[in-house]
C-alpha cells in the first residue's frame, strides 16, 4: 500500500484548508465514507478535507478504486455520507440537487426520447416558471452549442455513444447547475472522439465558468482541462494526497499546451504519484 | 428524414418476414446468394407442411381400418357371419350410420371446415332476412320503450369465434387494468412488494378451473337479483384472474429494476413523483411490460376455450364441447377444425400483441 504524501509546497493555501471564503464553491470537511460490507466495514474515505473555488475547473486522478466515484457521488447527493460534511456556497447539501448538476460515465440518456426532449427533461423542472417557447430555446441553444444542431429530433438510442455524450453535456450545461460534476465521462470513447469532447467540455465551459469536478484516468486529460490536478491516495481510508496547480493562460489550445515547457514537468509529477 | 413504408417493413414488422420473400420470388428480384435463405423460409416450411399432412393421413387411415375391423368383428361374434358381411359392405359404401368413429383424415376435416361456412352463410341469411322483417316492429317497440325482438337462433361457428374473441378481449383488458397498476405500485414499493408477494406466489398457479369456480360463486350472488345471463361476465373474470399474473409479474419486476443511471437522473433533476414515473420508470418498463402482456393474451386464449366449456358461454370452447357431445358423424372433423382454428388465432393474437409492442416500445422485439 502506498500512502505516501509527498511534495506539500505544491499545495499552498489550501494546504491549511483555507481559501477565503467568500471565493470558495465547493468545500468538503473531514469527509468519511464507510461501507458496511459481509467482513466488517469497509473505511473508503477518510480524513477528506478539499475545497473548490467559484469557476475553477478541477480534474481528480488516483488508483482505480481508490474512491474517486464515492466521493463525487456524496458530492451529488446520491451516496450518503457516513462523516465530515459537503457545503456548497457555505450551505451543507442535503440529497442531491438540480444545483449540482452531473455527467456520468455512461450517457445516461433516457432512450426512448429524442435529444431534445432528453435536455428539456432537465430544464423543464428547472426553469418551471419560463414559457414552452423559451424552455425550448435553452435547450436548443445547448445542443447547439455541443454540435447536436441537426439531432434535435433523433432517438437517443439511434445515437452514436459520442453523440449521446454530447447530449449528456448539453443536458448537465442546460440547468445552469453551480457545480458540474463529471465522472470519466469519455472514459468510454476512442481516443478520437474523446479529444472532439475534451474540446466541446472546454469551449461549453469557458462560456459558462461553471465550477466544475471531473474524475479521470487520462493524466493529459487531466492536464488539458484542469486548473488544479487533485491526486487521492489508494485505499482504503483514501484522503487528498497532492494537489498540482496547472499554469496554464486560457483559452487553451491542445497544441499550446503540448508546446509548454512545463508540460511535461505537470506530466511527471502526476506520473510519480501514481506510481508510488 | 422520412421513412418509407414498405411491404418488406411491414411484414418484417410483424413477424412475418417469410411473405417479403416470397414476393421478391415473383417479382423476379430474387439473387443467386438468397436462393439459400429462400430454400429455409419457404421450401422448407412448405415441405414441413406436407410432411405433417401426409402424417396425418396416413394415421388416420390406419386408425380407420383398425376401427372398421373391430366393427366388423364385433358383428361377427355378436350377430353371426351375415351381419359382418353386412358391415363391411355398409361401412365400404360410405354409409354414415356405420361409419368408423375416429381421427378424421385431412380431407374430412377440410369437407367440415366448408360445411361449417356454408351453415355459416345461412345462418347469416337467416339473420339477415329476421332483422328486415322485424325492422319495423322493433321500431315500434323501441318507440313504446318496450324491448326489441332479437334474433335467438343458433350461432353459426364464424359467430362463436366472435364470441370467444370478444370474451378474451374482455378478459385481457381486466387483466391490464388490475395488473398493470398493482404492479407499478408493487415494483415501487418495496413495502408493497412483500406484502403481496405471498398472494402472488399462491395464487399464480392455481388452475382455470379453480378459478372459475371461484368467479362463479362471486358473480352469481352479486348478480343474484339479475336476470341477465352471466355466463360472459363469469367467463371474462375468469379468464382475466387466470393470465393477469405474467403481466402482474413482469410489470412489477420491469419498475423495480428500472436501470439505475435513470433514477439517478430523475434524482439529480428532482422530478417529482408523477413525472418520475411517467417519463422515467414506465417507459424505461414498457419491454417488460409487453413481454407480460403478449404472455397475458396468449394465456388467456389457452384458458379461454376450457373456461368456456365450464360456464355454457357461447364461443369456441363451447363448440367443441357440444360438438363432442353431440357426437355426429362430422363431430370429430368439426372439432379439429375448431382446433386449427384456435390455433391460429392464438398465433395472430401473439402477432398483433408484438405489432403494438414494437409500435409503442424503444427495443425493437423480434418474432420468434
Ligand atoms: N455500494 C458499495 N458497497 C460496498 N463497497 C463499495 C460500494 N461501492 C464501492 N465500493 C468499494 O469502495 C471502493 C471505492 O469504489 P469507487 O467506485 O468509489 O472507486 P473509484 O475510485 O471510482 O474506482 P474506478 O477508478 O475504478 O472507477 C472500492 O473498493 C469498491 O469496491
Ligand atoms: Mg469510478
Amino acid at each position: 500500500m502506498s500512502t505516501i504524501i509527498k511534495d506539500k509546497k505544491t499545495t499552498g493555501l489550501e494546504e491549511n484548508g483555507l481559501f477565503p471564503s467568500n471565493e470558495v464553491m465547493l468545500d468538503l470537511k473531514q469527509l468519511k465514507k464507510v461501507y458496511p460490507t459481509p467482513k466488517g466495514d469497509y473505511v473508503v474515505l477518510e480524513d477528506l478535507n478539499l475545497q473548490i473555488k467559484k469557476e475553477e475547473f478541477v480534474t481528480i486522478i488516483g488508483h482505480s478504486g481508490c474512491g474517486k466515484t464515492t466521493m463525487l457521488s456524496m458530492i451529488a447527493g446520491l451516496n450518503p455520507i457516513s462523516g465530515g460534511n459537503i457545503s456548497v456556497l457555505g450551505r451543507h447539501i442535503k440529497g442531491p440537487g438540480p444545483d449540482r448538476g452531473v455527467i456520468f460515465q455512461a450517457p445516461s440518456l433516457m432512450p426512448w426520447m429524442t435529444s431534445l426532449q432528453n435536455v428539456l427533461l432537465g430544464v423543464n423542472q428547472v426553469f418551471p416558471d419560463a414559457t414552452k417557447v423559451q424552455r425550448n430555446d435553452i435547450a436548443k441553444y445547448y445542443l447547439q452549442k455541443v454540435g447536436l444542431e441537426d439531432a434535435f429530433h433523433k432517438k437517443a438510442s439511434d445515437l452514436s455513444q459520442g453523440m449521446q455524450q454530447r447530449v449528456g453535456i448539453a443536458r448537465a450545461f442546460a440547468i445552469k447547475p453551480k457545480v458540474l460534476l463529471l465522472d470519466e465521462p469519455f472514459g468510454m470513447l476512442d481516443s478520437l472522439t474523446r479529444g472532439e469532447l475534451q474540446d466541446t467540455l472546454i469551449d461549453i465551459w469557458n462560456k459558462e465558468k461553471i465550477t466544475a469536478v471531473m474524475i479521470t484516468h487520462d493524466v493529459d486529460e487531466a492536464i488539458f482541462l484542469a486548473d488544479r490536478v487533485v491526486m487521492m491516495t489508494s485505499g482504503p481510508r483514501a484522503k487528498i494526497g497532492d494537489v498540482l496547480e496547472i499554469d496554464f493562460e486560457r483559452p487553451r489550445t491542445r497544441k499550446a499546451v503540448l508546446e509548454h515547457d512545463d508540460y511535461y514537468k505537470y506530466r511527471k509529477h502526476l506520473i510519480d504519484f501514481l506510481e508510488h | 428524414m422520412k421513412q418509407s413504408i414498405t411491404l418488406g417493413k411491414v411484414t418484417k414488422f410483424m413477424g412475418l418476414g417469410f411473405l417479403s420473400t416470397l414476393k421478391d420470388l415473383f417479382t423476379g428480384k430474387l439473387e443467386k446468394e438468397d436462393l439459400k435463405s429462400f430454400l429455409r423460409k419457404v421450401v422448407v416450411p412448405l415441405a414441413s407442411i406436407l410432411l405433417f399432412l401426409g402424417l396425418w393421413h396416413l394415421g388416420a387411415k390406419s386408425l380407420y381400418n383398425t376401427e372398421a375391423e373391430f366393427k366388423i368383428e364385433k358383428a361377427l361374434n355378436d350377430q353371426g357371419p351375415e351381419a359382418a358381411e353386412a358391415m363391411r359392405e355398409c361401412i365400404a359404401s360410405g354409409d354414415i350410420s356405420c361409419q368408423p368413429n375416429t381421427l378424421p383424415s385431412p380431407a374430412k376435416v377440410w369437407d367440415s371446415y366448408q360445411s361449417l361456412l356454408k351453415d355459416h352463410q345461412i345462418i347469416s341469411a337467416d339473420k339477415a332476412a329476421f332483422a328486415e322483417k322485424t325492422a319495423a316492429l322493433n321500431e315500434k317497440r323501441v318507440a313504446e320503450g318496450k324491448e326489441p325482438i332479437v334474433y335467438t337462433g343458433r350461432p353459426s361457428f364464424v359467430d362463436q369465434i366472435f364470441r370467444s374473441l370478444k370474451t378474451v378481449f374482455a378478459g385481457f383488458l381486466l387483466a391490464l387494468l388490475i395488473a398493470v397498476p398493482l404492479g407499478i405500485f408493487i415494483g415501487l414499493s418495496p413495502t408493497l412488494k412483500s406484502a403481496f408477494n405471498w398472494f402472488i406466489q399462491i395464487f399464480k398457479p392455481v388452475s382455470p378451473v379453480v378459478w372459475y369456480l371461484l368467479v362463479f360463486m362471486i358473480v352469481k350472488t352479486l348478480l343474484i337479483d339479475s336476470s341477465e345471463d352471466s355466463s360472459f361476465t363469469i367467463s371474462f373474470i375468469s379468464v382475466g384472474l387466470c393470465s393477469m399474473w405474467a403481466t402482474l409479474v413482469n410489470t412489477a419486476m420491469g419498475v423495480s429494476a428500472v436501470d439505475k443511471d435513470y433514477i439517478n437522473v430523475a434524482k439529480v433533476l428532482k422530478l417529482g413523483t408523477f413525472q418520475k414515473i411517467f417519463k422515467v420508470i414506465l417507459p424505461s418498463s414498457l419491454p417488460l411490460i409487453f413481454t407480460g402482456l403478449k404472455i397475458t393474451m396468449s394465456v388467456g386464449w389457452m384458458v379461454l376455450i376450457a373456461i368456456e366449456l365450464l360456464a355454457q358461454s357461447p364461443g369456441l370452447g363451447t363448440f367443441v364441447w357440444e360438438e363432442f357431445q353431440n357426437g355426429a358423424n362430422d363431430s370429430n372433423a368439426k372439432i379439429i377444425v375448431a382446433m386449427f382454428v384456435i390455433g391460429i388465432i392464438g398465433f395472430l393474437l401473439d402477432r398483433l400483441m408484438l405489432f403494438v409492442q414494437n409500435s409503442v416500445s424503444f427495443e425493437k422485439t423480434d418474432a420468434i
